[in-house]
């Protein structure tokens, strides 16, 4: 207690004081209204077996040793683990690559494609979701495509394929997220100084060379920012799945957050969809954690 | 900077608090749910007498219903005007919502302080039976009397909206809501499309299937179907089921059946997978939608469509004239047809409504026979047929739509939607129809899935009996 005391005696600038408390306040109050009290309703809930309706029962942690042993819970985290690769991994590295690209090239009409590419992240999902369950159709316009260029063995129902429906619609969050990645990288590589690329052409660098020395490190403030973002969208996907397949075909590309509405609304197992939405959150923290910890190099 | 290795042990130390301090929650009861016990409080107990709205002084009634589309929406409102204007001292709250949306909401609502008077009910175990065991739903058993509802509708119609006194039991027990619409799952067919091939549109079940190769060779596609959206399935097998054991799947889906490891379940998902490896339906059916499907079928692309009469107004209208409709033919001309159908969503009176006899006259009001002349004339199927039913054209597919209602109902042909089975049957139906649709199951790996979610239930069903006796 007296050690808490003394460091808000001191009251040297830039020291904690407890007027700042009051600062943060109103944002607290609201974010404690919205977010943690429905948040601290959630993990209630998820230690109950409740349909919505009738007396709840004392479930402990029942919902949540399901999540490891029905295998209708577990495939959907697998699932969000897989779509992880198409949300997060690869708009990361195509934006890099596309940055790397761009910074030594000077492209006509920049302007326009960083444009184009960024405009699916303008769109809402659930606009995206329509557009590809149109594009993705068994005569839609990628196997209208494959056909026109003589590709007709590769065609299929791309949504209704057990082994390629998720793949499709991971390349659907590929589409979207990439465009955010390679604003985000285009935007931090104007900030590495010149000199350091001609310093490197000077030592004799080639383009992988210069990409790894300068590019990269120089990116990585912006590639933690990245990869904390879509690894969240990647992870709280819920519309697309509900537009495209809701899970189907089988249960091949069940999501957690789809989970959640199906079982909170649908099945009434309102206990068992908290459990699933108080995993999915721990999961989204830990992961956006440990990308702060390795990528960015923030210490706590 | 904290050091980490305190944060724990002040989370550790915090723990025996916080489990403390949620079974105190737990022992004060701050459980949510009820437990049932405002059960029947509104129900108009012991009146016998037709309750008179006019006399119930200034009432607003709050109606939640799904009727959101084009002619049940019109029908509705016209009725709501109609009944406003016989009772000028009842006005009359209408919320309406889509199916979807009315179901993650309703819950909510009704459970609330504040509950609608009059809603609308989806059958089957997870909504209306569990809002009965919660006791949010008042028992219409009175009204079924004094409206002569018990003879209005047949049977087999009023079970679907009954629910057992204990609260565990679909189809049997107390009635706890009527419906205003009829559905069936009949064959649409395109005229053009089956005379271009020299096909008859079909008078048995045999004609029915000849037909689907003749098409074929004929280079037509036999049936449209879309299955991405997962449920389009469950009807299709409904009628090829319903076919082979049509009675015996109505005692199934009402828990007093045999289940589904039976021949009759497993030779109609033997020829749903026939029909798609001879490519009767679609290739990659599991990945074209339900909508995607029935375009593609006005749009002339495909002779038949398996589907219900909720579709009517839909397909009636790029088609018009083309468009045929018949109930799955039976075996023989002169028997009747078996197929998945009912009705309408259930309309429902909350139990904590304040005025439950201006609800009751609602209710009767918009299932009398004025409306149903109401809804024929807005296009929209009535599950009682009246006068205005004669006057359409018997040629027209809405001609056919009400012959084929009449006769199923007559033949009592009408088999419950499978989904009805057990709270989990949807999910369960339809991931089995896709895997059998797309090769990955056979017929007896079919069978087992659909018997292992129906043999679970039924035994907890039997021992939630036996422990309420």
């Amino acid at each position: 207690m007296t050690a808490l005391r003394d460091r808000y005696r001191r009251r040297a600038p830039g020291e904690p004081r407890a007027i700042g408390y009051l600062y943060v306040l109103p944002a607290l109050a609201l974010y404690g209204v919205f977010l943690l009290y429905p948040f601290g309703q959630s993990v209630w809930l998820s230690l109950l077996h409740w349909d919505g309706l009738t007396r709840a029962t004392w479930a402990g942690f029942g919902n949540y040793a399901d999540l490891f042993t029905d295998p209708s819970l577990r495939a959907p985290f697998v699932h969000a683990l897989v779509l992880l690769l198409f949300y997060a991994a690869l708009p990361v590295a195509i934006g890099l690559l596309l940055a790397a690209v761009m910074s030594r090239i000077r492209v006509k009409g920049m302007t326009f494609f960083r444009t184009v590419l960024f405009l699916p992240q303008v769109l809402a999902m659930v606009v995206v979701g329509v557009a590809w369950r149109s594009i993705l159709a068994p005569d839609g316009l990628l196997n209208d495509t494959l056909k026109a260029v003589g590709l007709g063995s590769l065609t299929r129902a791309w949504l209704g394929d057990y082994d390629w429906a998720l793949p499709a619609v991971g390349a659907v969050g590929t589409w979207v997220e990439t465009g955010l990645c390679m604003v985000l990288f285009l935007a931090g590589t104007q900030r590495i100084p010149r000199e350091l690329y001609e310093a490197a052409r000077i030592d004799g660098a080639g383009a992988i060379r210069e990409f790894f020395s300068v590019t990269l490190p120089g990116l990585r403030a912006e590639t933690a920012v990245a990869l904390t973002l879509t690894i969240v969208a990647g992870l709280r996907n819920f519309d697309l799945i509900y537009i495209t397949t809701s899970g189907g075909p089988g249960n091949s590309t069940s999501v957690p957050a789809y989970e959640v509405y199906h079982r909170a609304f649908e099945t009434n197992q309102v206990g068992s969809a908290a459990a699933v939405g108080v995993a999915l959150t721990v999961l989204i923290f830990a992961l956006t954690v440990t990308v702060s910890r390795l990528v960015e190099g923030r210490r706590s | 900077m904290v050091p980490r290795t305190g944060t724990r042990r002040v989370r550790r130390s915090m723990l025996p608090v916080t489990l403390v301090a949620s079974l105190t929650l737990l022992a004060t009861g701050c459980v949510p749910g009820t437990d049932g016990s405002q059960a029947g409080g509104a129900a108009g107990a012991g009146s016998t007498a037709v309750p008179d709205p006019a006399r119930a002084g200034n009432v607003t009634l709050t109606v939640w219903d799904q009727e959101t589309r084009g002619g049940t929406n019109g029908e509705i409102e016209q009725l709501n005007k109609e009944f406003e204007k016989k009772y000028p001292n009842v006005r009359i709250k209408r919320v309406s919502r889509s199916f979807s949306d009315l179901k993650t909401t309703l819950k909510l609502a009704i459970s609330g302080n504040n509950p609608p008077d009059v809603v609308q009910a989806n059958q089957g175990y997870p909504d209306m039976v569990s809002f009965v065991q919660a006791g949010l739903l008042a028992p219409l058993d009175t009204y079924a009397g004094i409206y002569d509802w018990n003879t209005r509708y047949p049977t087999t119609l009023l079970n679907l909206n009954r629910v057992s006194t204990d609260g565990h039991h679909f189809g049997t027990g107390r009635l706890y809501g009527i419906s205003q619409t009829g559905e069936f799952v009949g064959i649409y067919y395109n005229k053009d499309v089956l005379a271009k091939a020299g096909v008859q549109p079909p008078k048995t079940w045999a004609d029915f299937t000849t037909s689907l190769g003749t098409l074929k060779q004929r280079g037509e596609l036999p049936i449209q179907f879309g299955n991405l959206d997962k449920y389009p399935a469950i009807h299709t097998f409904g009628v090829l089921q319903d076919q082979l054991g049509g009675a015996q799947a109505r005692d199934t889906v009402l828990g007093r059946g045999q289940g589904f490891d039976n021949a009759y379940t497993k030779d109609a998902a033997a020829t749903l997978s026939d029909w798609v490896k001879k490519g009767y339906l679609p290739k990659g059916a599991n990945g074209l939608g339900y909508d995607d499907a029935a375009k593609k079928f006005t749009g002339g692309d495909g002779a038949y469509l398996i589907t219900g009469t909720w579709l009517q107004a839909d397909l009636k209208k790029p088609m018009g004239g083309k468009l045929g409709l018949i109930p799955p033919p039976p075996a023989k001309t002169d028997a009747t047809p078996m197929t998945t159908g009912g009705q309408g969503l259930a309309w429902s009176i909350t139990s904590r409504s304040h005025h439950p006899e201006v609800a009751a006259a609602y209710l009767d009001f918009i299932t009398n026979p004025h409306a149903s002349d109401v809804m024929t004339e807005h296009g929209v199927l009535p599950a009682l047929l009246d006068r205005a039913a004669a006057k359409i054209d018997p040629e027209s597919s809405e001609g056919q739509m009400i012959a084929g209602w009449r006769r199923l109902t007559a033949g009592d042909g009408l088999v419950p939607y499978l989904d009805y089975a057990t709270p989990s049957f949807y999910d369960t139906t339809s991931k089995a129809l896709q895997d059998l649709i797309a090769g990955n199951s056979d017929p007896e790996e079919f069978a087992a899935s659909l018997q292992k979610d129906y043999g679970g239930f039924m035994k907890k069903q039997r021992d939630n009996s036996a422990g309420s006796k």
